[in-house]
C-alpha cells in the first residue's frame, strides 16, 4: 500500500520561510558584500585593460568577465572562487541547525513528508543564490555599459546568460555538498569544516595532483595518453568542470578542451570564433557532468536524512 | 472499539541488537489522560515516536485514530498534536510569527490564521509575549507556546514528551493545569514523564515502562492496590471512645489498623471508608478531631514494585 499524499505538501510554505530567513540574514550580507567588493576589484581592474587595448574584437564585451590584470584575478577566477563558498554558507547548517534548535521534530510531526522539508530548504537557498548572482550579474553588465560604451551584442549577450546559468548550476553542485554534509554531521561546525576542506581539495589541490596520479598509475604510458587521463581524473572536481565550461563559453576561440591534435587544426583559422552552439557542444560534457553531481550529491543526501532518526 | 483512540499492540522496536522498546501494548480512551512514567531510556520517547510515524516500526502495530500512522503519516499527524521534549523554535521569529508557520504548514485557511493563534497565545497565557522573538523566550514560556500550537491545531490528540521536564515547582504546576484545560477541551492526551509525583496528579491512568516494557498499567489507585496491598490508607485522630481500636478494626474493607500513641489510627482499607470510620468513632461515643485520606504515590508503588521484582529475581537464583 503506498504512502498517503505527496512528498510535496508543504514545499512551498518551506521554501518561502527559508527563503525569508536568507535574504534577511546576518550571514547573507556579508557574503553579498564579499561578492559585490571583490566584483567590483575584478571589474575595475579588466576595464583598466580593455580599455587600454581596444581592437576590432568582436567579443569585446566577453572580456569584461576573463580580463585579468595583476594583480587581481578576472571577474570568472573570482566567481569560481566564491560561489562555492557562498553556496556552503548557506547549506552548512541547513538540517543540522533544525536539529540543533530542536524544531526538526516539532516542524516533522506537521502534516508534511521530509521530502518537502529537505527539497524546501535546497530550492530555498538555490533560488537565495540565484538572485544574488543575477543581481551582481545585471551590475556588472551595467557597469560594463557605463564604462565601455559598447553594448554586447546578440550572441555575446547569449554567451554571458549561458554563463550565468552555468554558474547557478555550479553553486547547486557546492549547495548540495554543503547540504549533505549538514545531514551527516550533527555538529554545525564539523559541516562546515568538512564542506570547506573538499571545497579547497577540490579547487587548489586536486587539479595540480590529477596529472601526478595519472602519471603514477601508467607510469609506461604513452606521453598523449597520460595527458588525458590525467586530465580525465582532473575533472572529477566540479571547480575543473567549471573553469572549462566557462572557457568554453567565454572565449569563444576555444575549440577543444582536451589536447589539440594536429588533424583538429586541418583547415581551421587559428583564432577564429566558435559559434555559440558549437561552443555549447563542445562544453556540454562538462555541464551534464555539474547537473549530475548535484543529483547525485542530493540523492546522497535524502536517502540519509529519510533513515535519519529525528530525536535530538 | 469507537472509543479507542490510539492503540498499540505488541509494538516493537530494535536498533541492531539492542530493544528499545520490546513488545508494548496499550489502549487510550477517548478523553482521558493517560501518562507514560518511567526513567530516562525507557523506551518512551521511541515509542511516541512510532505513534507519529516519525519513526519506524520494527515489529507490532499501531493505531492512532484507527489509522497506521506508518502508511497514513499526514491524516494522523494532521489530527495529533506533539510537543516534543525540551521543545525548539525559531529564535529569530516571534511567536506569532513561528506559529504562523506551524499553521501554514497544516494548512489553516488564511483567514483563520490569525484568530486561532491569538486564541491559543491566549490560552497559553502567552497573549502579552506573542510578539517577542522566541530568543528572549524562557523555556517555561516556550513549553507554552508549544502547548499553544497544540491548541491552534485544534488536535482531538495531544502526544506531550517530558512537558515539564526542567521547569520550576511554579511553572510547571502552570502546564499541568494547561494540560488539564486541554482535557476540559475533550481532547485525549498522552504524556511522558520521568518525574513519578509531578504527573501523578494529572492522569486518569498511566503505564509505568521499565527497559522497553510496560512494568504496571492501570489508574494509579488500582495501582496502589495492586502493589502496595491495601489501596488506601485512612488517618483518624480521635479521643475517649470505648475499644476504638477493636471496633476500627473490625469494620468491613479494614485491612490492618496500626495505633501510633493512643489517639492516632491509621487503617489500611481496600476502598476509602473515610465516612464509616467517622460514624464508628461517634458511636464509640469518641471525638473526631482529624480524618484523612493518605493515597498511594506513584514513587511508592514504582520502587516498591522493582524492589518487589528485584527480589523475585534473586529468590529465582538462589532456588537454581
Amino acid at each position: 500500500m503506498p504512502r498517503e499524499g505527496t512528498p510535496w505538501q508543504g514545499l512551498g510554505i518551506v521554501w518561502l520561510k527559508e527563503m525569508a530567513d536568507h535574504l534577511s540574514s546576518a550571514r547573507m550580507r556579508v557574503l553579498e558584500w564579499l561578492v559585490v567588493l571583490t566584483a567590483l576589484a575584478a571589474l575595475y581592474g579588466a576595464i583598466q585593460s580593455v580599455r587600454a587595448t581596444t581592437a576590432e574584437d568582436p567579443f569585446l564585451f566577453l572580456k569584461l568577465f576573463t580580463t585579468a590584470q595583476e594583480p587581481l584575478p578576472s571577474f570568472v577566477a573570482f566567481l569560481g572562487f566564491l560561489v562555492p563558498l557562498m553556496a556552503i554558507g548557506l547549506g552548512f547548517d541547513a538540517v543540522n541547525g533544525e536539529h540543533n534548535r530542536r524544531t526538526l521534530s516539532r516542524i516533522l510531526s506537521q502534516p508534511i513528508y521530509r521530502d518537502a522539508l529537505l527539497f524546501g530548504k535546497f530550492l530555498a537557498a538555490l533560488a537565495t543564490l540565484a538572485i544574488s548572482l543575477v543581481t551582481l550579474w545585471l551590475l556588472v553588465i551595467g557597469i560594463g555599459l557605463f564604462l565601455l560604451g559598447v553594448p554586447p551584442g546578440a550572441e555575446e549577450t547569449l554567451r554571458i546568460v549561458a554563463f550565468l546559468g552555468v554558474t547557478v548550476v555550479y553553486a547547486a553542485v557546492w549547495l548540495a555538498f554543503a547540504m549533505l554534509a549538514s545531514i551527516l554531521f550533527r555538529s554545525a561546525a564539523t559541516a562546515a569544516l568538512v564542506a570547506l576542506g573538499l571545497w579547497l581539495f577540490m579547487t587548489a589541490i586536486w587539479p595540480a595532483l590529477a596529472p601526478a596520479a595519472a602519471q603514477a598509475v601508467m607510469p609506461s604510458g604513452e606521453p598523449a595518453g597520460v595527458l588525458v587521463a590525467g586530465q580525465m581524473l582532473a575533472r572529477l572536481s566540479p571547480a575543473t568542470l567549471y573553469g572549462e565550461t566557462v572557457l568554453a563559453i567565454l572565449h569563444p576561440a576555444t575549440r577543444t578542451l582536451g589536447p589539440v591534435y594536429l588533424s583538429q587544426l586541418q583547415g581551421a583559422v587559428m583564432g577564429a570564433p566558435l559559434p555559440l552552439g558549437d561552443s555549447l557542444l563542445l562544453a556540454w560534457p562538462q555541464i551534464v557532468g555539474l547537473i549530475a553531481a548535484t543529483i547525485l550529491l542530493f540523492a546522497a543526501g535524502y536517502v540519509v536524512f529519510q533513515r535519519q532518526e529525528v530525536r535530538a | 472499539m469507537e472509543d479507542v483512540v490510539i492503540s498499540a499492540e505488541n509494538l516493537t522496536k530494535r536498533y541492531g541488537s539492542a530493544t528499545v522498546v520490546d513488545g508494548v501494548s496499550f489502549d487510550i480512551r477517548r478523553g482521558e489522560i493517560f501518562g507514560l512514567l518511567g526513567p530516562n531510556g525507557a523506551g518512551k520517547t521511541t515509542t511516541i515516536l512510532m505513534l507519529l510515524g516519525l519513526s519506524e516500526i520494527t515489529g507490532g502495530k499501531a493505531r492512532v485514530l484507527g489509522r497506521d500512522p506508518a502508511r497514513e503519516p499526514l491524516t494522523v499527524k494532521r489530527q495529533v498534536g506533539y510537543l516534543p521534549d525540551n521543545v525548539g523554535f525559531y529564535d529569530n521569529l516571534t511567536g506569532i510569527d513561528n506559529l504562523h508557520y506551524t499553521a501554514r504548514l497544516i494548512g489553516i485557511p488564511h483567514e483563520q490564521r490569525a484568530r486561532r493563534i491569538a486564541e491559543a497565545l491566549e490560552r497559553a497565557g502567552l497573549a502579552d509575549a506573542g510578539r517577542k522573538k522566541v530568543g528572549a523566550y524562557s523555556h517555561g514560556m516556550r513549553q507554552r507556546l508549544g502547548l499553544a500550537e497544540i491548541v491552534m491545531k485544534e488536535a482531538g490528540v495531544a502526544i506531550l514528551d517530558e512537558p515539564t521536564n526542567g521547569l520550576d515547582p511554579q511553572a510547571s504546576v502552570e502546564l499541568l493545569a494547561l494540560i488539564r484545560a486541554l482535557k476540559e477541551g475533550g481532547v485525549t492526551v498522552m504524556l511522558s514523564s520521568h518525574l513519578l509525583d509531578r504527573v501523578q496528579s494529572v492522569c486518569d491512568r498511566v503505564a509505568l515502562f521499565n527497559a522497553g516494557r510496560i512494568a504496571l498499567m492501570g489508574s494509579v489507585a488500582a495501582l496502589g492496590r495492586q502493589v502496595l496491598g491495601g489501596g488506601f490508607a485512612v488517618e483518624v485522630e480521635a479521643t475517649g471512645g470505648v475499644d476504638l481500636h477493636r471496633r476500627l478494626a473490625s469494620l468491613p474493607g479494614v485491612q490492618k489498623v496500626t495505633a501510633q500513641g493512643d489517639r492516632f489510627y491509621r487503617l489500611l482499607c481496600d476502598r476509602d471508608l473515610r465516612s464509616e470510620a467517622a460514624a464508628e468513632v461517634l458511636a464509640a461515643g469518641g471525638a473526631l478531631l482529624r480524618l484523612g485520606l493518605d493515597s498511594p504515590s506513584l514513587e511508592q508503588i514504582y520502587t516498591r514494585y522493582f524492589e518487589d521484582a528485584a527480589r523475585q529475581a534473586e529468590e529465582v537464583r538462589h532456588a537454581a
